[in-house]
Order: C-alpha cells, then sequence, then structure tokens
C-alpha cells in the first residue's frame, strides 16, 4: 500500500465527482449550497437508519452472527428507504425554495430551474454517500499493511474504489429521475428508483465475489444514463 | 510615511474603485458621454476625441495649470470621485462586533449590512455564505491537517490551562463528570468577566487599554503560539532548522501579520493571516482542554451567545448598539471581513473649493447610489461579517472530532458538514432579521449532536457495511 494507491483509489471513487462539481457547481453560490444541504440530508438519513440498526443489535442476541448478519441487511434496506424518503423530503424543500427564489427576483423567474437542483441535489447525496463509504479505507491505503493477507480479496481497494464511484454516480441520477418524476406525478418511475436502490444496495451474495458485484453495479449504472 | 500611507490608501481606494471593473468602466464612459453632450463644442476638431481633451478645453477657459496635466487629473478625479461615493455609501454599512482576539473568547456576532433594497440582499445571500464557507472551511482544514499530522497537539502532557485547573484523570466517572463541569464553569465565568470589561472599556472609551490589550494579545498568537507550532511542524517532519532561519521567518511572519491586522493591508493577506490566527487559538484549546471539559465549554458557550447577544441587557448587544451609535466600527482586528473595510477620505489634493468650483460649471459630476446602480446593474460590494471567536469555536469542534473520534473521519466530515449547515441557516436568519446574530448556537448545536451521534451511532454501522461490502 503506498501513495500511489491512496491517489489511485480517491481518484478513482472521486475523479467524476469533483470534476462535476468543479465544472459546474463550484462557480455558482447557490449550487454550492444546494449541495452541502443534499449532503446534510443524506446524513440525516443515515443518522436515523443507524439509530434504528443500533437500538435493533442492542435489543438483539449479540452472539449469533447469522442473526447479526441478518439485521445488517435489515438496516440496510432501512437505510435505503429511508434515503429516499429523505430525498422526497428536500424535493419538497427545494421546490419551496424555489417558489420563494422565483418571487423575490426582478422577474419572477428563479436562478436555478429544478431540473439544475435535482442534478445538484443527487450529486451531493453522492458525493456524501461515496465519503462516508470510501474516507477511512482511503486512510487506511496511506498507512502500512498488505491487503487481503488473511486470505481475503487482494482487491479490496479498488472494488470499494469502484463501487464508490458507481453509488456516487448512482445517487446523481437517481436524483434526476426522482425530481422530475415527482414533477409528473409519475409516482411508478419513483418506485422504480426505490426498487433499484434497494437492488443494487442488496447485492450481496453470501459469500461476497467483489468484482461480480461491481461489475452489475457498473451495468445498473449505464443502464440509469439518461 | 505620509506619502507611503497616501500610496497604500490609494492603492485600497483603487482595489474597491476596480472592483466591479467593468461597472466602473462603464460609469466612466457613462460620464464622458454626459461631459460631450454638455459642452459647447466651441473647439469644433476635438468632437471626436476623447473626452479628457474635452473636458480639458473646458478647463482651459478657466485654469491654465489644469491642460497639462488634463487627462491625467481626469482619470483620478473620476476615479476618485466614484471612490469617494462608493466610501459614503458604505458609511451606512451598520458596523459593529466584538470579539475578544486571542484569550479565551467570548462570543461573537454576525454584521447586518444595511440594506434597504432586500430583493438585492436575499438575492446575493448565497454570495455572502460562500464568502463564508471558503474561509470557515479553510480554517477546518488547517486544523484538521494539524491534529492528523503533527501528534503533539493530542498528546496529553498533563498540562491545562490554568482557567481549567480540575484534572480529568480521575477514579470515578462521577468524579470526572463533576470536575469538569466545575472547569467549564471556571472558564465561562472568566469569558463572561473579560466580555464585560471589554464593554466597559468600549463604553468609557478608554480605546487605548482596548488596542493595547488586542495588540498584545495578537502579537501573542503570531510570534509565541506559530513559534511553537512550525517547531512542532519541523519536528514531525524531521526538518533540521537553526535558530538563526527561524527567527528571520517567525519575525517576518510575525511582523506582516501584525500590520496587516492592525493596520492597513492587501484584503487577501489580511484575511489569511485572521484564518491563520484563528486556527492556532483553535489548536491551543484542543491541546490544552482535557475532553470533557471542551465539549461542555463548547455547549455552555454557544447559550452564552444567544444570551449575550440577544437579550436587551446582553453585553454583547450593548456593544453593537453603542458602536452602532457613535456609527464606528468595532476592532477590525478581531473580525473577518469578507470585503475591504470603508477607506479613510482622502481628497488625493483636489481641494474642497476646487471640487466645488467644478461642480459649478459643469454640473454634478459624481455618480449617485442610483446612477451606478443603473449602470451597473448590480449593487456595489457589500460583504459579511464573522467574528474571529466562531472561526475559534467551529475549528475547535472539528478538530476535537478528528482527535477524539477513534481515528474516524466520518465523524469529521459529519462535524464539517453540520457546521456549514448551522453557518447557513444562520446566515439566512441575518438575511431575514437583518441585525447582528449570534453564530455560535445552530451551528455548534447541529455540530455536537451530530459528532456524538455519528461517534456513536453511524460509525458501527459504517463499519459493518464496509466489512460486508454493503453500500448504501
Amino acid at each position: 500500500m503506498t501513495v500511489a494507491v491512496f491517489f489511485g483509489c480517491a481518484f478513482i471513487a472521486f475523479g467524476p465527482a469533483l470534476a462535476l462539481f468543479i465544472f459546474t457547481i463550484a462557480r455558482d453560490p447557490l449550487r454550492v449550497i444546494i449541495l452541502i444541504a443534499g449532503a446534510f440530508f443524506w446524513l440525516l438519513s443515515l443518522l436515523l437508519s443507524s439509530l434504528v440498526w443500533f437500538i435493533a443489535v442492542k435489543a438483539s442476541r449479540q452472539e449469533e452472527a447469522t442473526a447479526q448478519k441478518g439485521l445488517l441487511i435489515f438496516g440496510v434496506m432501512f437505510s435505503v428507504v429511508l434515503q429516499e424518503v429523505f430525498r422526497f423530503a428536500y424535493y419538497r424543500l427545494l421546490r419551496k425554495a424555489n417558489e420563494g427564489l422565483a418571487a423575490i427576483s426582478e422577474e419572477n423567474l428563479s436562478p436555478i430551474s429544478i431540473r439544475q437542483m435535482a442534478y445538484v441535489a443527487g450529486l451531493g447525496f453522492g458525493i456524501m454517500s461515496g465519503a462516508f463509504s470510501m474516507i477511512n479505507i482511503l486512510s487506511d491505503s496511506l498507512g502500512p499493511g498488505t491487503v487481503g493477507i488473511f486470505g481475503d480479496s487482494q482487491y479490496y481497494f479498488i472494488t470499494s474504489a469502484f463501487m464508490t464511484l458507481a453509488m456516487t454516480l448512482l445517487h446523481t441520477f437517481w436524483g434526476v429521475v426522482f425530481f422530475d418524476s415527482c414533477e409528473r406525478n409519475r409516482w411508478w418511475a419513483v418506485a422504480v428508483v426505490l426498487s433499484l436502490h434497494l437492488l443494487v444496495s442488496g447485492l450481496v451474495s453470501p459469500s461476497p465475489s467483489h468484482r461480480s458485484r461491481a461489475v452489475r453495479t457498473h451495468n445498473t449504472c449505464a443502464d440509469k444514463r439518461p | 510615511m505620509p506619502t507611503q500611507s497616501r500610496h497604500a490608501q490609494s492603492g485600497n481606494r483603487l482595489r474597491t474603485a476596480n472592483h466591479g471593473h467593468g461597472g466602473r468602466q462603464r460609469d466612466q464612459r457613462s460620464h464622458r458621454a454626459a461631459l460631450h453632450s454638455g459642452t459647447r463644442r466651441t473647439h469644433g476638431q476635438l468632437c471626436g476625441l476623447k473626452a479628457p481633451r474635452v473636458t480639458a478645453a473646458n478647463f482651459h477657459n478657466e485654469n491654465t495649470n489644469f491642460r497639462r496635466r488634463s487627462e491625467e487629473i481626469n482619470n483620478k478625479r473620476l476615479r476618485g470621485s466614484v471612490t469617494q461615493n462608493i466610501s459614503l455609501s458604505d458609511h451606512r454599512h451598520v458596523q459593529g462586533d466584538t470579539e475578544l482576539n486571542g484569550q479565551p473568547p467570548s462570543t461573537r456576532v454576525i454584521q447586518a449590512e444595511d440594506d434597504d433594497d432586500e430583493e438585492l440582499t436575499l438575492k446575493y445571500g448565497a454570495k455572502h455564505v460562500i464568502m463564508l464557507f471558503v474561509p470557515v472551511t479553510l480554517c477546518m482544514v488547517v486544523v484538521v491537517a494539524t491534529i492528523k499530522s503533527v501528534s503533539f497537539y493530542t498528546q496529553n502532557d498533563g498540562q491545562q490551562l490554568i482557567y481549567t485547573p480540575f484534572r480529568e484523570d480521575t477514579e470515578t466517572v462521577g468524579q470526572r463528570a463533576l470536575n469538569s463541569i466545575l472547569n467549564a464553569a471556571i472558564m465561562i465565568s472568566v469569558i463572561v468577566v473579560m466580555t464585560l470589561i471589554l464593554v466597559l472599556l468600549y463604553k468609557y472609551r478608554c480605546y487605548k487599554v482596548i488596542h493595547g490589550w488586542l495588540f498584545i494579545s495578537s502579537l501573542l498568537l503570531l510570534f509565541f503560539f506559530s513559534f511553537i507550532y512550525l517547531g512542532e511542524v519541523f519536528k514531525t517532519y524531521n526538518v533540521a532548522m537553526d535558530y538563526l532561519t527561524l527567527a528571520v521567518i517567525i519575525w517576518n511572519f510575525g511582523v506582516v501579520g501584525m500590520i496587516c491586522i492592525h493596520w492597513k493591508g492587501p484584503l487577501r493577506l489580511q484575511q489569511a493571516y485572521l484564518i491563520m490566527i484563528s486556527a492556532l487559538m483553535a489548536l491551543v484549546f484542543i491541546k490544552y482542554l482535557p475532553e470533557w471539559t471542551a465539549w461542555l465549554i463548547l455547549a455552555v458557550i454557544s447559550v452564552y451567545d444567544l444570551l449575550a447577544v440577544l437579550c436587551p441587557k446582553g453585553p454583547l448587544r450593548i456593544l453593537v448598539e453603542t458602536a452602532q451609535e457613535r456609527d464606528e466600527p468595532i476592532f477590525p482586528a478581531l473580525i473577518y471581513s469578507s470585503v475591504p473595510d470603508q477607506q479613510a477620505e482622502d481628497d488625493g489634493g483636489f481641494t474642497t473649493s476646487w471640487v466645488g468650483q467644478q461642480q459649478h460649471q459643469l454640473g454634478n459630476l459624481q455618480s449617485t447610489e442610483d446612477t451606478r446602480r443603473e449602470i451597473q446593474g448590480m449593487p456595489s460590494a457589500r460583504g459579511v461579517k464573522l467574528g474571529l471567536g466562531d472561526f475559534i469555536f467551529y475549528s475547535m469542534l472539528v478538530g476535537k472530532a478528528s482527535a477524539a473520534a477513534s481515528g474516524d473521519w466520518n465523524t469529521t466530515l459529519a462535524c464539517f458538514v453540520a457546521i456549514l449547515i448551522g453557518l447557513c441557516l444562520t446566515l439566512l436568519l441575518l438575511a431575514i432579521f437583518k441585525k447582528a446574530l449570534p453564530a455560535l448556537p445552530i451551528s455548534i448545536t447541529f455540530g455536537l449532536v451530530f459528532y456524538f451521534a455519528t461517534d456513536n451511532l453511524v460509525r458501527p454501522f459504517m463499519d459493518q457495511l464496509a466489512v460486508h461490502q454493503f453500500y448504501i
């Protein structure tokens, strides 16, 4: 593990998100605020879902590994559902803010459209989700050690980086699709987003094969591209 | 010296004048257009030539002196008049904030800009938020980077500040809790007393005492603390350094810092120095405050901030209102300002009689707020101010989160986002209420909630997810 691994994984995981940020968001203060607020909403959803998981774990018998695994899967599903709920809540907040911005501007036109807000909000969710998944791994990769010395996969860092990249982009796309379908009252599309999110997060087989999971997720990512 | 100060002043003025440079140019062109239409065109061949010649033609009738340096004077006058108007209009800014610099800072307030045009204020609110996000982020990044790399600031040397005499390495949890409560109580009372002294000194116009106090505390920060910091950084990276070079470096750093903060300097440099001293102070707090005491102090000080700024008899509110009555800025050394402060009036050599005479002949050439707005299509630069104590406590929270949270970066990130959102909400309230507001309560509350929640609830969850390679 070297600085090369650190930079490689960091740029795999966060390169596109960083590029999107620099080229489309950094110039406009309003978009930066929406991005950070999106990250905050994702964080809130994570907080609540981990509270629920924590209570469930404490209430259960802690010795059995299968029970813990089951609780973890339940935690993941609950977290996904809660994330989508918070995405909807953020959508409502942004709608209201949009009307407010339009009202106070000179030509009664909001400086930002709901589509741009959808993209920025999705990216906010994605960046925060990716950061929470990847940052500890990245900081570990700077230190000494060997990946998979005890028989686990040696590609742990690379697959994590690719999965983080996929999740970041997926969140962005889901944000756009979600907001658009909420605007047009297409609730089936919202359900599709939710189920796809559940599918991607639940793509875990009992004996995890990291590479295949990454491939499956990337296929989902490719299909989602509008 | 006078010429240097004039040069610095004109440098400052030019900076303000060049802000919105395109607008000024249009302004000048419109003035020239006005001049063109206003002149009698006695010299027909001068019609097509640029304005300075036209105005020179008018001057020629009155005073031959001006013809020689007509262009230069004209440009300087236009610039000077424009900047004078800016500095005059900026007088309307409500200034008034306070912060104790080095020592245990009390509380800080955010400035509200006096703006009767609410629409423009809210429209540019997002810009102001970013103008504060960037320095707050930079300060936090400096603190977190130092904490993670230089182990000195996380080592427990057994030393504590004199304001927190009780030790936390006791046998029982109850004893520890009691000690930390006592420590926090002592610290807060020290802060309250210092704030009261400051307000009293300000009210009875003992400016020299206040300035001396601020001078000494920033001297301490810029020389002594930065010397220690630099020494520890060198130790961490095993850099060999001789005392002579170190003395030269620290001397230069400190002197330039004192000049920038207490006198005049480029805006960016002043902002950079303010960020650096806030970071240094936060690092001192992180090192010398024991664990539970630090969290308690953060909680209590945000409550104190709320009371001191919003209660009618709160010391900071009295301070702000006194400063507003006297129409003077308070302690520019203690406030981070996103735009340059109003510059001193400098007539640039144009006496009032000359200006009056010129106005009499040519009509009012000075731009007014309305004409400038019309032409530029946007208001003049208005900034927002944040006290240094806010920087210090935000960075202290994030630094403590990164130092104490079992090496977990998620906690640091969560606290960072929470503080930024708190700042955003506070600025939103500022835009709505338009008066000085405490910047600590919302951000510190969010920060504390997210720190404890992330450290105790989210961290185990995320660790389990990472082990089983779940991505949510």
